[in-house]
């Protein structure tokens, strides 16, 4: 470890020499809280801004989806089993664990291997869980999937939400309403993903990007590699974590994701309506699809009065600059997604970012 | 975005095993990464191991920071 | 013979079944000689020092876990509490929530472990009481305990003592004990080297006064290390910095909170304390800790600064830093 150590703070003096303004954005919320827990901000040079992007599960459900979430919650017979993440976003008046107090069926799981494991335990329930995150965790709730219907255990059902990185990313670039000089890209979507889908970043909007990991060093390697193509004018992508994401990435995590689910038009908080950004359950697997075995009503997305998460993560503004930041939306009673979750960057900026010096 | 964490095969039956991470134990299933053998480290995210973390790549990892830092420092000898 | 003996609502009632749950199940495992005599209140001789009381309720779930159980836990978290105020503890009381259906043996693994625990701290468990509620409406056992110590003359701990340049001891390892409850809860199971840390600290509390100007004392259960170290600099009006390579945290613990996506300073303790300590006394202080079985591995991590009340900056090993925040919402499994 002291080696890597060594080389962290040398890379950190080298991080910290760079004097060019520029805009960089991570797009990954696990990369913004570990940005901050280093406490890699204070180490940067003035005249670079980190912005945070679409990546955090939380912060990009629609608001209409987090209503029908909760709506089957609700449902007699049903227990809802989800990631912690989703425990406190807020719906249009209240939130999970609110509802949970009211005694809808809600469990928090570590795994959809646990949430299969309740429905096994309980056979009289419907157990539903909720799919959040993005490519990789799509692959893991496939398999879920494919172990429920091998098996017979077919009061285990999903209610998908994944979400796809590449898309997000083409129509965050699309608006042209931020400036990014340099994308620091989620290192373990890209374990799954590989290289090969970011190459339109380089190729067609000439943004260079780097393949990051999650160690303070990992991000720091990261950081000194995108801050040189930025200023040679390099548009290339580069793989500063190779010891998990290779430039094939994982072929049979994607061959299982794609044999259950297939892509489809998805709503995210603050982007709007993205073409093929989102995955739903192949027509085969309607019998394990909450989508399709409950009469969810549509719920509009209305964002509560005010709220700006949706230009915070587009990186169009930072949470300091939304009016109801650590006013009326703080991380005990938030507003907006971007507040509850320790992964958006409201709450991380709340957390780590406010005189964090 | 999504947590994960290297662990190591300790033990493995068909598509379960389990999974050894600074003397924590607990059983993941292998079905996304078929190849995987007891002894090899993997990457653990939600229940399923999702990639193969080779030694290679990490010493790759390291050699990459070197290069990077006695490019840079001015003051290099 | 039924096949499995349970709590009955009937145990309730104060009638016949209630008087032998006292005196054939409780009073088997507490044999003091107040607490026999069933009277309504306890009275206790008189010492010289000045009383002090504190109070604690136990809804652990699961009521077993890897280095301890509710009724150890009951024991010890009352004792640490009396401990952390200075206070030697001399006299417990405890009061049993049982659910109907509750079954008799769990009951009787809870009693001889409390029990071994209060002979261990030494201190007599002088009063009680058992109610039982009926199935559902508690998750098996609900304990409530009273916790009388006696504060010897001229000792004076709290916040209020804190100095700029204080020094900020932890006495061990941090996180144990809510990684070990949280291994054996449904949907997170995992084996390894988890185990609960629970442990009275009435003994090492004396060798660390007597060692140096110790301040404050304070144990970090419910919230971990961030909330003992927010609350007490808040207390006190003052700032404090800790030093993040100098926390010790289990490789097991660690390794656990990365996969769940936890952090082990936000993670309860229940055999750890944290000490602020005059800046001459405070190597001192550090060798008694280290000399005690519950400090072998105690380290100071801060110090205690002038600056906005209850504000704690965490240095990283790369020289950045960052606000300890105390955690929002539960502490639960993560994929983000």
């Amino acid at each position: 470890m002291d080696d890597t150590q060594a080389l962290g703070r040398r890379l950190a003096a080298a991080v910290s020499r760079h004097d060019r303004r520029m805009q960089l954005m991570e797009v990954c919320g696990t990369h913004t809280v570990a940005i901050f827990r280093a406490g890699i901000r204070t180490l940067l040079p003035p005249g670079v801004r980190l912005l945070s992007g679409p990546g955090c599960p939380v912060c990009v459900t629609a608001a209409g989806e987090v209503e029908r979430a909760m709506h089957l919650a609700r449902a007699p017979g049903v227990l809802l089993a989800v990631f912690g993440d989703m425990l406190r976003v807020p719906g249009r008046r209240e939130s999970l664990a609110e509802a949970r107090a009211e005694g809808a069926g809600v469990r928090v799981v570590y795994s959809p291997r646990d949430a299969l494991e309740l429905a096994r335990r309980h056979p009289k329930l419907r157990v539903v869980f909720w799919g959040v995150g993005f490519e990789t965790t799509a692959p893991g709730v496939a398999a879920a999937v494919l172990e429920a219907r091998a098996t017979g255990v077919d009061n285990f059902l999903v209610y998908c939400a994944h979400k796809l990185v590449p898309p997000a990313l083409e129509a965050l670039l699309a608006t042209g309403e931020v400036r990014v000089d340099g994308f620091i890209l989620p290192g373990h979507v890209s374990t799954v993903l590989g290289t090969t889908p970011y190459a339109f970043l380089a190729e067609r909007h000439g943004v260079p990007a780097v393949v990051a990991g999650f160690e303070p060093t990992d991000l720091l390697l990261a950081l000194e590699l995108l801050l040189r193509l930025v200023e040679r004018g390099e548009a290339k992508v580069e793989n500063a974590y190779p010891r998990a994401v290779r430039r094939e990435g994982n072929p049979a995590a994607r061959a299982v994701m794609d044999r259950v689910f297939r892509p489809v038009d998805a709503r995210w908080r603050g982007l709007g309506e993205i073409p093929g950004s989102g995955l739903a359950l192949r027509e085969e697997f309607a019998a394990h699809d909450a989508a399709r075995q409950f009469a969810l009503p549509e719920f509009p997305d209305a964002e509560p009065r005010g709220c700006r998460c949706g230009e915070v993560l587009r990186g169009a503004v930072l949470p300091p600059e939304c009016p109801l930041f650590d006013r009326r939306c703080t991380p005990v009673s938030p507003v907006g997604p971007c507040m509850v979750s320790s992964e958006g960057s409201c709450a991380a900026y709340h957390r780590y970012g406010r005189r964090a010096g | 975005m999504c947590l994960a964490v290297p662990v190591r095969i300790v033990r493995r039956v068909g598509d379960l095993a389990e999974v050894d991470a600074g003397g924590v134990r607990k059983e993941v299933s292998l079905l996304l990464v078929p190849e995987a053998a007891v002894g090899d480290y993997v990457l653990l995210h939600a229940g399923y191991a999702i990639q193969l973390v080779d030694e290679a790549g990490a010493r790759e990892t390291l050699e990459l920071m070197r290069q990077l830092v006695e490019a840079e420092e001015p003051d290099a000898d | 013979m039924r096949e499995v003996e349970r709590i009955l609502l009937a145990h309730g009632s104060g009638g016949e079944l209630s008087r032998r749950l006292v005196e054939e199940e409780v009073l088997r495992y507490f044999d003091d000689p107040v607490l026999g005599r069933l009277e309504d209140a306890a009275r206790v001789p008189a010492f010289p020092g000045r009383p002090a009381l504190t109070t604690d309720a136990f809804v652990v779930r699961p009521l077993f876990f890897p280095g301890g159980d509710i009724g150890k836990l009951a024991v010890y978290g009352t004792v640490n509490d009396l401990a952390m105020a200075g206070a030697r503890p001399r006299y417990l009381s405890l009061a049993w929530v049982l659910e109907e259906g509750l079954e008799l043996a769990v009951l009787r693994r809870v009693l001889a472990s409390a029990a071994r625990a209060a002979k261990a701290a030494g201190v007599a468990v002088v009063a009680g009481d058992t109610k039982v509620v009926e199935r559902g409406k508690a998750d098996g056992l609900y304990l409530i305990s009273a916790g009388v110590g006696e504060v010897p003359p001229g000792r004076d701990l709290g916040p209020a003592r804190l100095r700029s340049g204080d020094r900020i001891l932890v006495s061990g390892p941090v996180g144990d004990h809510g990684m070990a409850v949280l291994s054996r809860r449904e949907g997170m199971e995992f084996e390894g080297e988890v185990v609960s840390d629970c442990a009275p600290l009435a003994g090492l509390v004396e060798e660390i006064l007597a060692a140096g100007e110790v301040h404050c004392l304070r144990d970090p259960t419910r919230g971990g290390l961030v909330a003992a170290l927010k609350e007490v600099a808040a207390a006190a009006g003052m700032a404090s910095e800790v030093t993040e390579a100098a926390i010790p945290v289990r490789p097991a613990v660690r390794a656990a909170c990365s996969i769940l996506g936890l952090d082990p300073l936000h993670l309860a303790n229940e055999g750890k304390l944290v000490a602020w300590v005059a800046p001459q006394d405070a190597a001192a202080v550090l060798a008694a800790m280290r000399r005690h079985p519950l400090g072998r591995e105690a380290a100071q991590i801060g110090e205690v600064l002038e600056g906005e009340p209850g504000r704690v900056v965490l240095t990283t090993p790369w020289g950045g830093r960052r606000r300890l925040e105390l955690l929002v919402g539960e502490d639960l499994p993560r994929i983000c």
